[in-house]
């Protein structure tokens, strides 16, 4: 990671809420972040953390209403994407910032073939005519590893494979070579043997091409295996944020240690119970005046009560947004 | 695809041999008599003659195969002759109806150009204007134009067409005088003028029936939009960048139409089946009103032949709208 350089992508305080009968969901809570020019950054949290609603909120990609980004700044090539109009946004998606979700089966319109859709972006932002988009969505096609490329521009998604579909997913986000890319738990829906060639891809694509990745998942594992840096988010916060390393050897928050130890080794005896983090995650239905980790956590104290801790730095580009502090232990000191 | 299409339509023969048996059989069993209006004076003997000379002396299986016989062999040979000038089926029984002693097909090919111009004109409307509405009130739903389309289909949609036949007469023919009630028949259109006069009097009858059909289709052009309008693939239409109109107007709609072209599509037979009771209220005589005009006069074998030209309509627009289906769906393969 090339430390001190530019951020291609800067947030800021982002706050987003789904108006819902009867109240309202903070979805997210002032949750600030940087992604510096070709950095792989790790996003975790379980199921209703706000890792995929945050991304979203970025570039207006959720339905309004009932979602609304209250508050926060998005820097991106020098403005805010927050202050965009509709028009200038479009411009930014798909050129500037791409987009892979999470299940190609239902990501691609099934009735335009492969080639269409392809050809769509290219069309539209780099203004190329028909026979260039052609050629251009073959070398996309090639880039991530689909055989016959040529031939497959006219087939339609139900001929393709679940990885084939999400290689397809990945040529479309990466067709305008995007300075961001942004991947929504791209392999949760595939098989393992498919997700490891997929992240095989990433890792390919990302050496050729330099663009900064945004990764989104719940699988420790893929993070350990493919990211520079990682933020932890729960209950719409970032809780805990550092380089790979640093995470894996000295995770700070409650939260990480005990989302580390839920991971079952393949090492020595097998336990008899998967560890589990006892309780629900917050229903988040005002702006956490707590630490919303408070009512799981073993090593809560009065003070995490009364006020929600804010992300302080703990050294070696590490922050943690926790009152209290840990050795490599895990006992509080 | 060309397989599947033979298939069903080897399949389609017997199951209408079928259609026109039970058919048959149903008429059959009805209750009245052809000769039910012939006066009492008339003697029994004199009677049974009459019987005799419309053929219902014979039994029930002669009558039927000298129907089919009639109906897939010499009406075919006439329609051959009409268009060629040919004289094959010179001197060889046609269908003729009891009431009129005219030959069905003859009645049926005066009366179609009426039902095609006012009930098709009206499908042509209603569809027309319902697939715009359907899309947009999905577009923005429960927005107010989406509630008061619905307002507006619910009351399309219950209101019975014999019911807003009559208010408009009320309100465009009694009182304001812009449109005549009844529907001329052997009005010619010639110039601007006569031009003018067809479209006032199909104004009214139009108008009710499209309310009617644009009430059904806009539901279903809306429902199924709004299927699509949350899926996966609309969000990474957006992704792309793509300008709203793109995205619902392309990606949306393309998936929608499927199951809309298919209703559509389903619903045609039924223009030729006529709007019986529209084209009574505005007495247009097309052939819903000829259907029941036979029917009350026992007029077996013009019942027989709409009922079953129906039938065949039915089978073959059946059939259209699953060959659509596959065409619009690449999903779909018939092989």
């Amino acid at each position: 990671m090339p430390d001190g350089a530019q951020a291609v992508l800067h947030v800021e305080g982002l706050k987003t809420v789904f108006k819902v009968r009867g109240g309202e969901v903070h979805a997210v809570n002032s949750v600030s972040f940087d992604i510096k020019p070709s950095e792989l950054l790790g996003v975790v949290g379980e199921s209703g953390s706000g890792k995929s609603v945050t991304m979203m909120s970025l570039l207006g990609l959720l339905p309004s209403p009932p979602a609304e980004v209250r508050e926060g700044r998005v820097m991106f090539d020098g403005r805010d994407l927050l202050k965009c109009s509709p028009k200038e946004l479009r411009e930014v998606r798909g050129l500037g910032v791409g987009f892979i979700f999470q299940d190609p089966m239902t990501s691609l319109n099934p009735v335009f073939t492969i080639g269409f859709q392809l050809m769509e972006p290219l069309r539209r932002h780099l203004g190329m005519n028909k026979t260039e988009a052609r050629k251009r969505a073959q070398e996309l096609l090639e880039l991530v590893n689909i055989p016959d490329a040529g031939q497959r521009l006219g087939d339609y998604p139900h001929q393709f494979s679940g990885g084939m579909r999400q290689r397809v997913m990945i040529a479309i986000a990466l067709a305008c070579d995007p300075k961001v890319l942004i991947a929504d738990e791209p392999t949760t829906a595939l098989d393992v043997t498919i997700q490891a060639q997929i992240l095989e891809l990433i890792r390919e694509l990302r050496q050729k091409l330099g663009m900064a990745i945004v990764w989104i998942t719940h699988d420790l594992g893929v993070i350990a295996g493919i990211a520079d840096r990682v933020m932890v988010m729960y209950g719409g916060q970032i809780v805990e944020q550092a380089p790979v390393r640093e995470l894996f050897a000295h995770p700070r928050h409650p939260y990480t240690r005990a989302l580390l130890k839920t991971v079952p080794s393949v090492l020595g005896k097998r336990a008899a119970k998967l560890n589990v983090i006892e309780g629900q995650p917050p229903m988040l239905i005002e702006t956490p005046a707590s630490c919303p980790f408070r009512p799981r956590c073993v090593h809560a104290v009065e003070r995490c009560a009364r006020e929600n801790p804010l992300r302080r730095p703990v050294g070696n580009g590490h922050d943690v947004a926790c009152f209290r502090d840990f050795d490599a232990s895990g006992a509080v000191t | 695809m060309f397989n599947f299409a033979l298939r069903r339509f080897l399949i389609a023969i017997p199951t209408l041999l079928i259609i026109s048996l039970v058919i048959f059989m149903l008429l059959e069993a009805a209750p009245g008599d052809p000769l039910g209006d012939v006066p009492l004076t008339v003697p029994p003997d004199v009677k049974e003659k009459m019987r005799a000379a419309l053929g219902l002396d014979s039994a029930w299986y002669v009558r039927y195969f000298l129907w089919m016989k009639q109906f897939f062999w010499v009406e075919p040979l006439n329609l051959v002759d009409y268009v060629w000038g040919t004289d094959y089926a010179k001197g060889m029984q046609r269908v003729i109806s009891f009431q009129s002693r005219q030959p069905v097909m003859q009645i049926i090919a005066e009366r179609v150009p009426q039902t095609l111009t006012v009930v098709g004109m009206s499908y042509l409307i209603g569809v027309s204007i319902a697939l715009p509405i359907g899309i947009y009130s999905a577009y923005r739903q429960y927005s107010w134009f989406d509630q008061i389309g619905t307002l507006v289909s619910m009351i399309g949609f219950s209101v019975p067409t014999f019911f807003s036949g009559v208010v408009l007469i009320i309100v465009f023919a009694v009182k304001l005088h812009w449109f005549p009630s009844i529907y001329d028949t052997t009005h010619r259109v010639t110039d601007w003028a006569s031009f003018l006069k067809q479209v006032r009097q199909m104004a009214m009858p139009v108008m009710v029936l499209s309310l009617y059909n644009a009430a059904q289709i806009s539901r279903f052009m809306r429902s199924s939009m709004l299927d699509n309008l949350n899926q996966d693939y609309v969000r990474t239409a957006r992704a792309k960048g793509l300008t709203e109109r793109v995205v619902v107007l392309v990606h949306v709609l393309r998936n929608s139409l499927i199951p809309v072209v298919t209703v559509i599509a389903l619903g045609v037979p039924t223009i030729f089946g006529g709007a019986i009771i529209t084209e009574q209220v505005f007495k247009v005589n097309g052939l819903g009103q000829q259907l029941i005009t036979s029917i009350h006069s026992n007029d077996l074998p013009m019942v027989m032949t709409l009922t079953f030209i129906f039938a065949i309509l039915i089978v073959t627009f059946n059939l259209i709208a699953d060959l659509l289906y596959g065409i619009l769906d690449p999903r779909i393969r018939y092989d």
